[in-house]
């Protein structure tokens, strides 16, 4: 008997279908790319002109040639960790809270206000950041000014949050009700279940939340550079946080629209990008590697 | 010995047990006695509200949303929704074993443990000593003892299976009940956990909702024949399936029936 072939017409139909799909994930790949290549033709520059010592340095004075980048690299892992270690918690409690205990009301409120605060624009959120919560944090801490790197962390965490509980939500709906329904006839209560079973079994969701809240607050610009004070200096030391700080968006917004075209300044801002693309492409494929290793060890570990 | 309906005191009693989901009732005034060392076979058409049942037997029918329970379920004379039983503990003395293995995507070792570390703490001997009790009673100590710390998920669905099946066993309950647990698997794992039942039967009640009416005759001591939430029989097993009283059960076991 002969197998009956494939009609052409299909064979060419599912032919052009696969080449579609596998150019638009190329193309997606060669524009990451096309960005990366742009900040290297646009900074590269500045690594001729500035020599590296300079750029290694601990201090930021573009107007006396001292392009030291730590200050603002430190500035954003500073207010972008400050932000996680809060909206970590609070966001995973409340999709915790969401998907799995809140009444089906009360879930239907807390959706859509989640969706609004995710949708406020980042310069009301600076706005209330200066009316209220930077007299509260001078208040509370007794720091000199209100426009401190906790200031910024606090109103990054806000921003971040959304992002964190509507993912780690989708990622506790996705785990099989049946392992919610194993772990109570196994004699787990309610929160043995979420804590042993649930929210391990939703980890690498859990994880691809925090790193889209790192990217939405290591990428924020307007509310930090409104509410962080915004002076380059280390953020080294107990308070830290409570001095003001300025990142890496913070100050290529900033500087950007006062220097001119293709001088060293220009060029080393340029390389400000660079180094804010390398930081979080960096905590990116950490994160994807810490998920593809627990996969590959066949379930991970659940938390005891 | 168990050819009457009344061998010594009842392990579990349902007492006009009705359960709805809203307004539906999935099993209706059902009167039930189930008796220790004995295998119940609880068989019937699809959708008779045999899961349900087996489900109010260990409170996880609490779990339904809507749910509504009517009548009493006694377990050693205690009704199992008085508010002074702990559900927690009731799951211990009752456990389930469900059509579908759910291995935890944790290894073979932690699934077994993963009830009993719920509870109180238990030093590492009385763990290990308890796993290989455990799965030795499931039939699975030989194939999986030099693997305990490999994933469950990579088990075969007759393991994975009885792995679920020592998984309630290191609970040490006394009531075990089972759904369909062959229904996905081969006729040599099939039998290897009816004699694991068999073996069991010494020391538990076993309630099972066989995946069809060759194994209800095959391992049952009892019988019960529901219909649409309504028992229509109980009895002798040997009796039920040669000389059903009620025709609807004739019906049925004859292949006769949707
Ligand atoms: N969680 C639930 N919510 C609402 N209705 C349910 C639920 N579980 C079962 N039912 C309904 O209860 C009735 C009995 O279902 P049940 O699963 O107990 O039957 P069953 O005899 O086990 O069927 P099967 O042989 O298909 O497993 C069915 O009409 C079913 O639709
Ligand atoms: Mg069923």
């Amino acid at each position: 008997m002969e197998i009956p072939a494939v009609p052409k017409e299909v064979d060419w139909r599912e032919f052009a279908v696969e080449q579609l799909i596998r150019l638009m994930g190329v193309s997606a790949i060669g524009l990451v790319l096309l960005i990366f290549l742009f900040l290297i033709k646009e900074g590269g520059p500045a690594l001729l002109e500035v020599p590296l010592s300079n750029l290694m340095g601990q201090r930021w004075y573009p107007t006396f040639d001292i392009y030291g980048l730590a200050p603002l690299i430190l500035g954003s892992l500073l207010v972008t960790a400050g932000a996680i270690a809060i909206s970590l918690p609070l966001g995973v409690a409340t999709a915790v809270f969401i998907g799995e205990i809140a009444p089906e009301w009360v879930r239907e409120i807390l959706k859509p206000v989640i969706e609004i605060i995710a949708g406020i624009p980042s310069v009301v959120v600076g706005f209330i950041g200066l009316q209220i919560v930077s007299p509260l944090v001078r208040e509370f801490t007794g720091a000199p000014t209100g426009l401190t790197a906790l200031t910024g962390v606090f109103l990054l965490a806000y921003m971040a949050l959304p992002t964190i509980i509507s993912i780690a939500e989708d990622a506790l709906d996705a785990v099989p009700q049946s392992y919610r329904n194993a772990a109570y006839a196994l004699s787990a209560t309610e929160w043995q279940t979420i804590w042993r079973v649930v929210l391990p079994a939703a980890r690498p969701g859990i994880i691809t939340a925090v790193m889209l809240g790192v990217g939405r607050a290591i990428g924020e610009t307007m509310t930090v550079m409104m509410v962080a004070g915004n002076a380059a200096r280390m953020p080294l030391g107990l308070d830290a946080l409570l001095r003001p700080v300025r990142t890496m968006t913070a100050t290529i917004a900033a500087e950007m629209g006062e220097v001119a075209r293709g001088s060293t300044h220009y060029h080393v801002l340029f390389v400000v990008g660079l180094a804010l693309f390398i930081v979080t492409f960096a905590i990116n494929l950490a994160a994807a590697m810490t998920i593809f290793r627990r996969e590959r060890g066949g379930g991970g570990r659940f938390l005891a | 010995m168990n050819n009457t309906a009344t061998p010594g005191k009842a392990k579990l009693v349902l007492h006009d047990v009705s359960f709805y989901y809203g307004d539906q009732p999935a099993v209706r005034q059902i009167n039930l006695r189930i008796y220790a060392n004995e295998i119940l076979a609880i068989f019937g058409p699809a959708m008779s509200g045999k899961s349900t049942l087996l489900r109010i037997l260990n409170r996880l029918s609490d779990l339904a949303e809507e749910g509504r329970l009517e009548g009493e379920v006694l377990l050693d004379g205690k009704n199992i929704h008085d508010p002074d039983v702990s559900v927690i503990q009731l799951r211990t003395r009752v456990g389930i074993v469900f059509a579908v293995p759910v291995p935890l995507p944790l290894s073979i070792q932690e699934n077994v443990t993963y009830g009993p570390l719920l509870g109180r703490g238990r030093s590492k001997g009385e763990l290990d000593e308890l796993v290989e009790r455990s799965l030795r009673a499931a039939a699975l100590w030989d194939e999986v003892k030099d693997r305990l710390s490999e994933s469950a998920t990579a088990l075969s669905g007759g393991q994975q299976q009885r792995l679920c099946l020592a998984r309630v066993l290191a609970l040490e309950p006394e009531v075990i009940l089972l759904d369909e647990p062959c229904s996905g698997l081969d006729p040599i794992s099939t039998l290897k956990v009816e004699k694991a039942l068999l073996a069991l039967k010494e020391s538990h009640s076993i309630v099972i909702v066989p995946h069809n009416v060759q194994q209800a005759s095959r391992i049952g001591d009892k019988a019960a024949f529901l219909l649409m939430g309504e028992l229509v029989e109980y009895g002798v097993a040997e009796q039920i399936f040669t000389r059903p009283k009620d025709p609807r059960t004739d019906d049925y076991i004859t292949g006769r029936f949707g």
